[in-house]
């Protein structure tokens, strides 16, 4: 069974934008969308080495800053080239205030 | 000015230097960036329709009044400045939209980039795959000998091929059989090396639309017995293409190569307000390489927020070319030649070692 972990205070993430978040050797991005749910991506973009945490959220969207590749951040699914894998996403909860995911 | 490793480039995407730019940790590196606070860097890269609506509508307007001059005064003398307008609209600003909107920073809204995209894809007669895959190994690795697919000029450079380059022949030539080979279902060694396999069919596709198009025309000119719909259609890459080289070139030519800091291989130009229009200023080139999630029409804001951390720009094409040409020419004799560009005091160091890297060393 997968462990949930604390990845930062809900207060961290501006609504529609994303932050890193580091853990056990792992990077994850956590998004806050335009209408307040959150989520969690692996935080590297799935066409070369970029954080998405530097990118841009557009409504359900993260582009990537390196080549601005587009992915659904809410389901991971890559939006065209030069993406073409999809993202790995993760089941978030929101407890006490802070945004744990299970990974 | 200073000289470099000694090395000789081959540049070929699947020969030597690509095998030394991997070993030496060039191709897919970590790149210099200035430091730009989140809040900041967010509102730079804020999306929206409406400056590129209205750019496009005036570009369009402008193609769509400048062709009806052509075939008004199809004929006589008066066809000429109707030509040079259309031509360079059709040639030279059809560059800067395709990439814009291949990078998806125009428009907001993801169709409006992609349906410009597709049409200057074909005004410039590139394979709007193969060519989405190329920039983004271009941005990947600028300037990495054997890695980037879009290097201008090369070193020694070859001063003939870029005077021709002012008249779009070269490119024309090709152009139009890169395209028949694709449509036929050919892609080179080359290409497949930065288009993934499950995108190379796509390439083959949009090759066969593209000469659908000007098939098409040919028969219409051959029916008419006129040259008009080709100098609508087609030939504008030829004649209209000086605009683009004479602002395309300037991006990186005479700077360093082989470096991973895009303040020493890339160049801003100050330019005026009809060439940034037709280039969608792209004369802030440096800025755009450091951070391509900027929209265009940011670009200046974005300038004036890191240039403390940037070299002096050029104050003019001219001014740039003045520059440019003795490096040319000194690298004719000495290919490690280049034109090392000045740090401001204001700017954080570039990382030496990569600087001096020497490529022979992975051999
Ligand atoms: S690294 Fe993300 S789009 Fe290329």
């Amino acid at each position: 069974m997968a462990d949930w972990v604390e990845a930062c205070a809900v207060d961290d993430v501006e609504e529609e934008d994303v932050i890193r978040f580091d853990h056990g050797g792992r990077t994850f991005a956590i998004y806050r969308s335009p209408d307040d749910e959150f989520f969690a991506t692996d935080g590297y973009c799935t066409h070369e080495k970029a954080h998405l945490a530097d990118g841009l959220v557009m409504d359900d969207i993260i582009e990537c800053p390196k080549h601005n590749g587009r992915f659904n951040y809410k389901t991971g699914a890559a939006k065209g080239a030069p993406v073409c894998v999809n993202l790995v996403t993760y089941p978030v909860k929101i407890e006490a205030g802070k945004v744990m995911i299970q990974i | 000015m200073t000289t470099a490793a000694k090395t000789k480039r081959d540049y070929s995407l699947v020969g030597e230097s690509t095998r030394a730019a991997i070993e030496t940790g060039l191709a897919s590196a970590e790149w210099y960036h200035t430091d730009v606070p989140r809040k900041a860097m967010k509102e730079l890269m804020q999306r929206s329709d409406g400056p590129a609506i209205r750019d496009t509508i005036i570009w369009i307007a402008a193609i769509l009044g400048s062709a009806a001059g052509i075939v008004w005064f199809w004929g006589s003398w008066w066809v000429v400045p109707f030509l040079f307008v259309y031509g360079v609209l059709y040639g030279s600003s059809s560059d800067s939209r395709w990439h814009e909107c291949g990078h998806g920073t125009a428009f907001r809204t993801r169709w409006m980039n992609d349906v410009v995209y597709h049409i200057a894809s074909f005004m410039l007669m590139r394979n709007p795959v193969q060519w989405r895959w190329s920039h983004a190994r271009h941005h990947t690795d600028t300037i990495i000998v054997g890695r980037d697919a879009e290097i201008a000029v090369m070193r020694p450079p070859d001063l003939l091929k870029a005077a021709l380059a002012f008249t779009g022949i070269l490119d024309f030539r090709y152009s139009l059989p890169t395209l028949v080979r694709q449509a036929f279902g050919t892609l080179s060694e080359e290409e497949k090396s930065y288009i993934p396999e499950m995108e190379q069919h796509k390439a083959v596709v949009a090759a066969r639309w593209h000469m659908a198009v000007y098939v098409a025309t040919i028969a219409f000119a051959i029916a008419l017995e006129s040259w008009q719909p080709l100098v609508l259609v087609g030939l504008p890459r030829l004649y209209g293409t000086w605009h683009m080289v004479m602002t395309g070139l300037l991006q990186h030519i005479g700077l360093a190569d082989n470096v991973v800091d895009h303040r020493l291989n890339t160049r801003t130009v100050y330019m005026n307000p009809i060439s940034r229009f037709i280039y969608w200023n792209m004369n802030y080139h440096v800025e755009h390489h450091i951070f391509p999630m900027v929209p265009y029409h940011a670009l200046p804001k974005l300038h004036e927020l890191i240039k403390h951390d940037l070299p002096e720009p050029n104050p003019s094409m001219w001014h740039a070319y003045r520059e440019v040409w003795p490096v040319l020419l000194r690298q004719l004799k000495y290919e490690d030649f280049y034109l090392k560009r000045e740090l401001p005091p204001t700017a954080r160091p570039y990382r030496g070692e990569f600087h001096e890297v020497d490529m022979s060393a992975a051999e």
